[in-house]
């Protein structure tokens, strides 16, 4: 579970005035990341907590709250949410909040992963007790100055709406900003309790929704300034190829080129605009040398899974002795599930904008990784990273892709800068993106259980093949143990399945295959969902059981689960037969802090599977924003729905096969299922809510299927024919 | 060559084959309008030309000369059409990339069809994708706007 850093080892400190018409400034530090979430490890060091002090929240003498979000908006929704926290215990006017995305410093670093990032579904639960110790210290500086300004006991102010009052007493936060900075910051605030709360637990309309219905949001897409220029840069056909040769002559000549230079990724072809770019790259000659994946194929690569997956792995879990137990078991069942690579194809294709000066790099881009890129750059640039700048956008979606230990798209923007001498702003295109690498790894797993008389498991060996996406990066010492990659095995070593059968086994193989693979939303979760809960499912069907039923009898120690599938099953009406032509499936998983069952309703076509609805019910404990939680639901769904259903990424003679959204397939509107979202009350803390809605539909789905024909489809994406 | 975009008439330097999406972006200025697949697969790039919803992106400039073209900033000086109410209302957007496109398509299907079904709007809105999955509230919220339409 997340383990939350103690908020007494916290220090606060108070900045300096001289911001934004001398407001108060609220600023403190984390000392030491003390854990990853999930892995248990000791993280490394945070990097030193900055004594310069940055804000976290301003307030101007014309009453705004302006709120600095440390984490990325890439559509989750913490652009909301974490005001949110803020505003609640400074009782601030909600209509007079503003955001904006914070700078890249030490300061913002993540209370429990000791760098500036976004993922892991953790930014609200990361931020629910910093933001809100932000905002109680802030109201408390007002009230004090406000008291003394009136000679009153501060216990005898109360502060509603952004106003202090007492007695016939009463001012503006902007009237108080400056005298309250002038006081010296408490060493302890209480907050409030959670039967105080007015903002958080209620549906709050995103702060972001005006700029982004008008065109006037800022995605990094969108930089511009007097002379930038826009590079498209032309990179090997094969991951790991390498540039021979190049003849640049045709591609100068196109109207608009100002340079071709060549960067470690492959040429960069630098324009005054876009189009000039591209065909200016049209127009380069390149001779690649290949290198050591020229022959990569899909095929091949199954077939080595294959292989694998009968050798002896790596322990990821154990318990008893799996193989004598199988001796007892009344029946068999052995059984392969595959998924393949898939990109993750963010609405806004990859780009970074960087201005390089003498003694400081300006980065504008969307991204998750503001501590990596910032260090990659200095390493480029031979700057300090403090030297470089990061002003963070708005994200077009990120789902993981924005999140490169290598910094690659970002460190790319940067070499190409330098090589050109000017300010360049470095954009993909889509097929770029799409054959530009860092995928969701394809996975095979391979499972023998074997159950006793009344159908229930009592002996599970479970072999896991597939890439690591973390050896080789600076997560590796903290998320790869003995050579286990946490994230590989996730949701299949913790499962509470697994967790109530005396002998199991899980094995891991992770080759290497030269195809750079990444996180893809939820992780490893995205595959192990889909093998567990169909795994189960197939059980619940041999033993002739209601799947919802069988769930339940396993499920019997796990309250949480037990109240999410309840939830589900009930809205979705499990107990009455579904229309006809349709079936239902069921599938319930915990991922990133949450718990999240799911029943879908199918019916299928000329071999065509259609998803009608989607019932969710979430426990993600204290539901700090429900609207928002419904959103990431939906589209927690519509992202795993679509990779259910149609996406896969091929190789062949090294080559991705696939492209753009012709033969990249992912959901469009007219296969979006009705989802209805039901939130458990909870007063457990929080959990993510931007993941988890991910990993349950593809089982439910192929769970649904299996109902409504018979047939187990044990493959992604799903096909009936 | 000659433009009218949002009333307002420019001239620009472009190649006649340059895409209209990158003479509205890179050198208009106009960047509301939003690149994504480049082959007018995800709708991202859609403007009206004369009324009419078109994947800029795969429209040369030259075939827009002469012609109005409306993009999503002028739609409403301060987001107050019916249909960005209507987004609002809804708390339609995630990320936020592509609802310039998705909006600018709700409004060609209102302006031909003032009450369109969920068929409808599937049929109209399937060309524009979106990887956050605002796709249910986006139907409700087209139904909200063709409300707010009649009022």
């Amino acid at each position: 579970m997340n383990d939350l850093s103690n908020a007494s080892r916290r220090r606060f400190l108070k900045a300096g005035a001289a911001v934004v018409g001398g407001g108060l400034v609220i600023a403190f530090t984390v000392p030491l990341a003390k854990r990853f979430a999930g892995g248990g490890e000791a993280a490394p060091a945070a990097p030193a907590a900055a004594p310069a002090a940055n804000a976290f929240l301003r307030v101007g003498s014309d009453d705004s709250v302006t709120v600095l979000i440390a984490h990325s908006e890439m559509g989750q929704g913490i652009w909301t949410a974490l005001p949110m926290l803020i505003a609640e215990e400074l009782d601030a006017d909600w209509s007079r909040v503003r955001v904006e995305h914070a700078p890249a410093a030490p300061v913002y670093a993540h209370t429990v992963f000791g760098m500036q990032m976004t993922g892991g579904s953790s930014s609200t639960w990361s931020e629910f007790e910093r933001y809100r110790q932000a905002g109680a210290t802030a109201r408390a500086l007002l009230v004090q100055a406000a008291a003394k300004q009136w000679g009153v006991n501060p216990a005898d102010c109360r502060v509603e709406n952004g106003i202090v009052s007492s007695g016939s007493h009463s001012a503006r936060f902007g009237e108080l900003a400056e005298a309250a900075n002038a006081l010296p910051a408490p060493d302890k605030v209480a907050l409030k309790e959670p039967k105080d709360w007015k903002l958080i637990g209620k549906a709050t309309k995103r702060l972001d929704t005006p700029e982004k219905i008008t065109g006037r949001a800022t995605f990094g897409m969108d930089v511009k300034f007097d002379g930038l220029l826009t590079a498209v840069v032309a990179r090997p056909p094969v991951f790991g190829g390498t540039v021979k040769s190049y003849d640049a002559a045709k591609a100068k000549a196109v109207p608009g080129v100002r340079s071709v230079v060549q960067v470690p990724s492959g040429i960069a072809v630098v324009a005054d605009h876009f189009w000039a770019a591209r065909q200016g790259r049209e127009a380069l000659s390149v001779e690649w040398d290949l290198g050591p994946n020229a022959a990569l194929d899909t095929a091949a690569l199954q077939a080595e899974f294959q292989r694998l997956a009968d050798t002896p792995g790596l322990a990821a879990a154990k318990a008893g002795d799996p193989a004598q137990a199988m001796k007892q078991a009344a029946r068999q069942l052995q059984a392969d599930y595959s998924v393949p690579y898939l990109a993750h194809a963010p609405m806004e294709p990859l780009n970074a904008t960087v201005r390089i000066g003498p003694d400081r790099c300006e980065i504008w881009a969307g991204t998750q990784f503001q501590t990596l890129d910032q260090m990659v750059a200095a390493q480029i640039t031979g700057l300090k990273p403090e030297q470089v700048q990061i002003h963070t956008t708005f994200l077009g979606g990120g789902f993981g892709r924005r999140a490169t230990p290598t910094s690659d798209f970002v460190s790319e923007a940067v070499h190409v800068a330098k090589a050109a001498g000017q300010p360049v702003k470095t954009v993909w295109t889509r097929e770029d993106d799409v054959r530009g690498g860092y995928y969701r790894p394809a996975y095979l797993h391979r499972v023998h259980i074997g159950v006793d008389d009344k159908g229930l498991p009592l002996a599970w060996q479970h072999a896991v093949v597939g890439q690591s996406i973390l050896v080789g990066t600076p997560m590796e010492p903290m998320m790869v143990k003995d050579g286990v990659d946490a994230t590989s095995v996730e949701g299949v070593v913790d499962s509470p399945y697994l967790k109530g059968i005396g002998a199991h086994r899980v094995e891991i193989h992770s080759p290497k295959t030269g195809i750079p693979v990444l996180w893809w939303r939820s992780v490893g979760h995205s595959h192990t969902a889909f093998v567990m809960e169909g795994l189960v499912d197939e059980l619940a069907l041999a033993a002739k059981q209601d799947p919802v039923e069988y769930r339940r009898a396993l499920l019997k120690d796990h309250p949480r689960h037990l109240g999410v599938l309840n939830l589900a099953a009930e809205k979705a009406g499990w107990a009455t037969p579904p229309p006809k032509g349709r079936a239902r499936g069921v599938a319930v998983h915990e991922s990133f802090g949450s718990i999240i069952a799911q029943v879908a309703e199918v019916s299928a076509q000329d071999g065509r599977i259609r998803v009608h609805r989607v019932t969710c019910a979430v426990d993600c404990g204290i539901a700090v924003n429900p609207i928002g939680i419904a959103a990431q639901m939906e589209s927690g769904v519509a992202f795993g729905l679509g990779a259910a259903l149609h996406s896969r990424l091929d190789f062949r003679e090294g080559r991705v096969q696939q492209s753009n959204f012709h033969d990249y397939v992912v959901l469009r509107l007219d296969e979006m299922p009705q989802v209805d979202v039901h939130i458990v009350p909870s007063t457990e803390k929080p959990g993510g809510v931007g993941e988890p809605g991910t990993p349950p539909v593809a089982p439910a789905v192929a769970n649904a299927v299996a109902a409504l024909t018979g047939k187990r489809l044990r493959e992604l994406p799903l096909r009936l024919a | 060559m000659k433009l009218t975009v949002n009333g307002t008439a420019h001239e620009v330097d472009a190649p006649p084959d340059m895409p209209l999406l990158w003479v509205l972006r890179d050198l208009i200025g106009l960047t509301g309008t939003k690149f994504g697949c480049g082959m007018a697969q995800c709708g991202a790039c859609t403007v009206h030309l004369d009324g009419t919803p078109m994947r800029s992106c795969i429209t040369p400039a030259a075939a827009a000369a002469d012609r109005s073209v409306t993009t999503i900033e002028g739609l409403s000086a301060d987001g107050s059409h019916p249909v960005q109410r209507a987004w609002a209302e809804l708390d339609v957007v995630q990320c936020g990339y592509c609802q310039s496109g998705q909006i600018m398509s709700a409004v060609a299907l209102l302006a031909a069809n003032a009450k369109p079904s969920d068929a409808d709007i599937d049929a109209a809105l399937s060309g524009n994708l979106c990887r956050c999955g605002t796709y249910q509230r986006i139907r409700a919220a087209v139904h909200r706007a063709a409300e707010l339409s009649k009022a």
